[in-house]
């Protein structure tokens, strides 16, 4: 995929690179946060609560 | 460049993480230890004070059954490495995934031609504690451990649309131009509180409200500060980054 730039001088990221890094992001903090796994529900449980998640 | 916002957005949520398993473990984890006490039934809330007609009480007291795995003394709670060294590792990678989020956006705020300084990233990191957290404690505050609570998976569906509605709100808010895109970030942000989240029929938790209160005021003010951080880490390294 490739990105047009929009306006000279300004920095310009690949909509394709942005997408994986959000997809990344989004795994992690589903993994950490909201997987109802029991393994990880206990591993990450006091984190859970701190952070507002909702958890048991 | 996809190399560079991964390492940039890593090492930032690394950070915010580390001080905020720090902050947890200093600030949170002694009344979530407390908590538990009366989640195990090892603390009883009123009912152990011996009025006069709470036989029930009492009973379930002497009954309980000790949980066993509370080897950490209560108020105080002391360090359990195991226990503590996961909370900091998931909190590194709460933290990391939050980074990586917020960078995704920041790069995407540049493509339409919106710089993003170091100091500009402190109220993205305000942004992202909005989207986060205080707009689900709006509808679901942050919960101890043995507080009622409605079915876990509507919480967590309810959880994910508030945050994803807020997120795109506030995004409205900043790079809005006229009040039909202020309008509809006033909707988007109203609406998952206008239906309100799923919370449980009886209120039935055993933990006492004090406690479930500090809880819910200590985990948000912690999350205000990381949230900051890791706004002003993301946006500082990203900057460097990028070139």
């Amino acid at each position: 995929m490739t990105t047009i730039s929009r306006a000279s001088g300004a920095v310009s990221t690949s909509v394709r690179d942005i997408l994986i890094v959000i997809c990344i992001g989004a795994a992690l903090v589903f993994t950490a946060g909201l997987a109802q796994s029991e393994t990880l529900h206990d591993a990450a449980h006091d984190v859970r609560h701190a952070t507002g998640f909702p958890c048991h | 460049m996809l190399a560079r916002l991964l390492t940039s957005a890593l090492i930032a949520g690394a950070a915010a993480g580390l001080i905020a398993a720090l902050m947890q473990l200093v600030f949170v984890q002694p009344v979530l230890l407390h908590a538990e006490l009366y989640e195990g039934g090892e603390l009883t809330h009123f009912a152990a004070e011996g009025g006069h007609d709470h036989d029930h009480g009492h009973g379930a007291v002497t009954d309980a059954a000790p949980s066993g795995d509370h080897a950490v003394p209560p108020e105080t709670g002391g360090i359990d490495p195991a226990r503590d060294g996961l909370s900091v590792l998931f909190s590194i990678l709460v933290y990391a995934g939050y980074a990586l989020l917020l960078t995704g956006a920041i790069a995407l705020a540049e493509n339409r031609g919106h710089r993003v300084t170091p100091r500009e990233g402190l109220l993205w990191g305000l942004a992202g504690f909005i989207a986060v957290q205080l707009a689900p404690a709006f509808g679901l505050a942050p919960e101890l451990p043995g507080m009622a609570a409605a079915d876990i998976t509507q919480r967590e569906i309810w959880w994910l649309v508030t945050v994803l509605l807020s997120a795109g709100a506030l995004w409205l808010i900043a790079f809005g131009r006229n009040w039909a895109a202020w309008g509809v970030a006033i909707v988007m942000a109203a609406l998952p509180h206008l239906i309100g989240a799923p919370h449980p029929v009886e209120l039935t938790g055993p933990t006492p409200p004090e406690l479930a209160a500090q809880f819910a005021g200590r985990a948000l003010g912690v999350g205000l500060v990381v949230w900051v951080l890791l706004g002003l880490f993301t946006a500082s390294l990203w900057s460097r980054a990028r070139g």
